[in-house]
């Protein structure tokens, strides 16, 4: 076995261990890395009780209300769970019913989640609005196809 | 068959990389002037976030690049430790800078993106803290390699340094999968095809080769002046028409 051998075989076995030693951290780790918890798992009380944590998910369409002075109320789901917000302050632009949103705040005994900080959370479809209206329209015809009894395509 | 080895001398690569430098430094000014034109003026505003959006032209081929360079970097270090080729470390060495203000450019651009679309400009998510750590491993290992006095000691420390760092490139790359994190996942992957429209994507990939073109040129370029400073004893060098001049 030459030198240069033994060295390769030294380099390989080390990433290897590395790798190892890296996948054992991060699946001991495990969600604790998540940046937030989505409305399922505040049911299932997976989310801290008395402290702050972050909330994930969408806007609820046709939840968002706005109170008195800069107080709004929406409410934040994941389609199998839905979690009541309050907030006071300022939204970013980027915010609407039907888009994702991550708010950081506490729950409330009450049961509604007090938020300090609303993020606005983007999803990866980049398109021109004249696509985004194509494909909204063409989601709304299949609707109504399937409203009347057609077979979906 | 062309004998790679024998461009493994630093004495035969340093002609090729000027060569290949000054052609990559066309590419890269020809494809930046038709990216960046299509960047503000060809592509379409996004239907949810507007004009902002058009960040992501530079925002994503400098991220891809971040993490790309440390990769090849890593390659390099590797055969440097096995092989004991002298011009692999010296590689490794030149990409280090490109690499590095390429990561920054990735955090800076996405601050600016951040504030308008997310409402903050930094957040300790997955995905901008393992890139956040990239550039701490640039930024170590070129100091780490400008400590060492003994060019060979050097090398090899930044070589162990480089390859220990590997392992934060998945974790950048699969962060947005893993976990729950604010930044949104790939709109490009290999598996999944586009989620960008047509030009959009035509233009960013402009970008990326662009990107490439230039770490190309730039990192020749320094490994041409990392050559001439560490074999200055050499007969070669002394016999270069730019050095007797």
């Amino acid at each position: 076995m030459k030198a240069r051998h033994k060295r390769f075989g030294f380099l390989i076995v080390g990433l290897v261990v590395l790798a190892a030693a890296a996948y054992l951290v991060f699946n001991a780790l495990g969600n604790n890395l998540s940046y937030f918890f989505s409305p399922t798992e505040v049911a299932e009380h997976k989310a801290p009780a008395n402290h702050i944590f972050r909330l994930g998910g969408l806007v609820q369409p046709g939840s968002l209300e706005r109170g008195k002075e800069l107080t709004v109320h929406f409410d934040v789901t994941d389609n199998h769970h839905t979690v009541k917000v309050a907030y006071t302050g300022i939204l970013p632009d980027l915010f609407k019913e039907g888009q994702g949103v991550i708010a950081q705040g506490r729950m409330g005994p009450d049961g509604v989640f007090v938020a300090e900080e609303v993020l606005a959370k983007h999803d990866e479809n980049y398109m021109p609005p004249e696509v985004a209206d194509a494909l909204e329209k063409g989601h709304q015809k299949g609707i109504e196809a399937m409203a009347k009894g057609n077979k979906p395509l | 068959m062309v004998n790679i080895y024998k461009f493994a001398s630093p004495a035969t690569f340093y002609p090729v990389a000027g060569k290949i430098a000054r052609v990559s430094t066309w590419i890269a000014v020809l494809l930046l002037a038709v990216g960046l034109y299509m960047s503000f003026f060809v592509a379409p505003t996004d239907y949810k976030q507007g004009e902002g959006y058009r960040i992501i032209f530079i925002h994503v081929p400098a991220a891809w690049m971040s993490m790309f360079i440390y990769v090849v970097m890593a390659f390099w270090a590797g055969v440097g430790l096995v092989f004991n080729t002298r011009l692999s470390s010296m590689m490794a060495q030149a990409l280090a800078p490109t690499g590095a203000i390429m990561t920054f450019i990735a955090l800076w651009t996405g601050a600016f993106w951040g504030k308008p679309m997310w409402g903050a400009w930094w957040v300790w998510d997955a995905r901008l803290t393992s890139e956040l750590i990239l550039f701490f491993l640039y930024i170590g290992f070129i100091a780490l390699q400008g400590a060492i006095d003994d060019t060979r000691r050097a090398d090899r420390a930044g070589a162990v340094l480089l390859l220990v760092g590997v392992v934060n490139i998945p974790i950048i790359y699969f962060s947005v999968k893993w976990w729950n994190t604010l930044h949104q996942g790939a709109s490009v992957s290999i598996k999944n095809g586009s989620a960008m429209s047509t030009i959009m994507l035509q233009t960013m990939l402009i970008m990326t080769f662009a990107f490439w073109a230039y770490s190309i040129a730039v990192a020749l370029y320094r490994v041409r002046s990392i050559i001439l400073e560490r074999e200055k004893d050499a007969r070669w060098v002394s016999e270069l028409p730019e050095i007797r001049r």
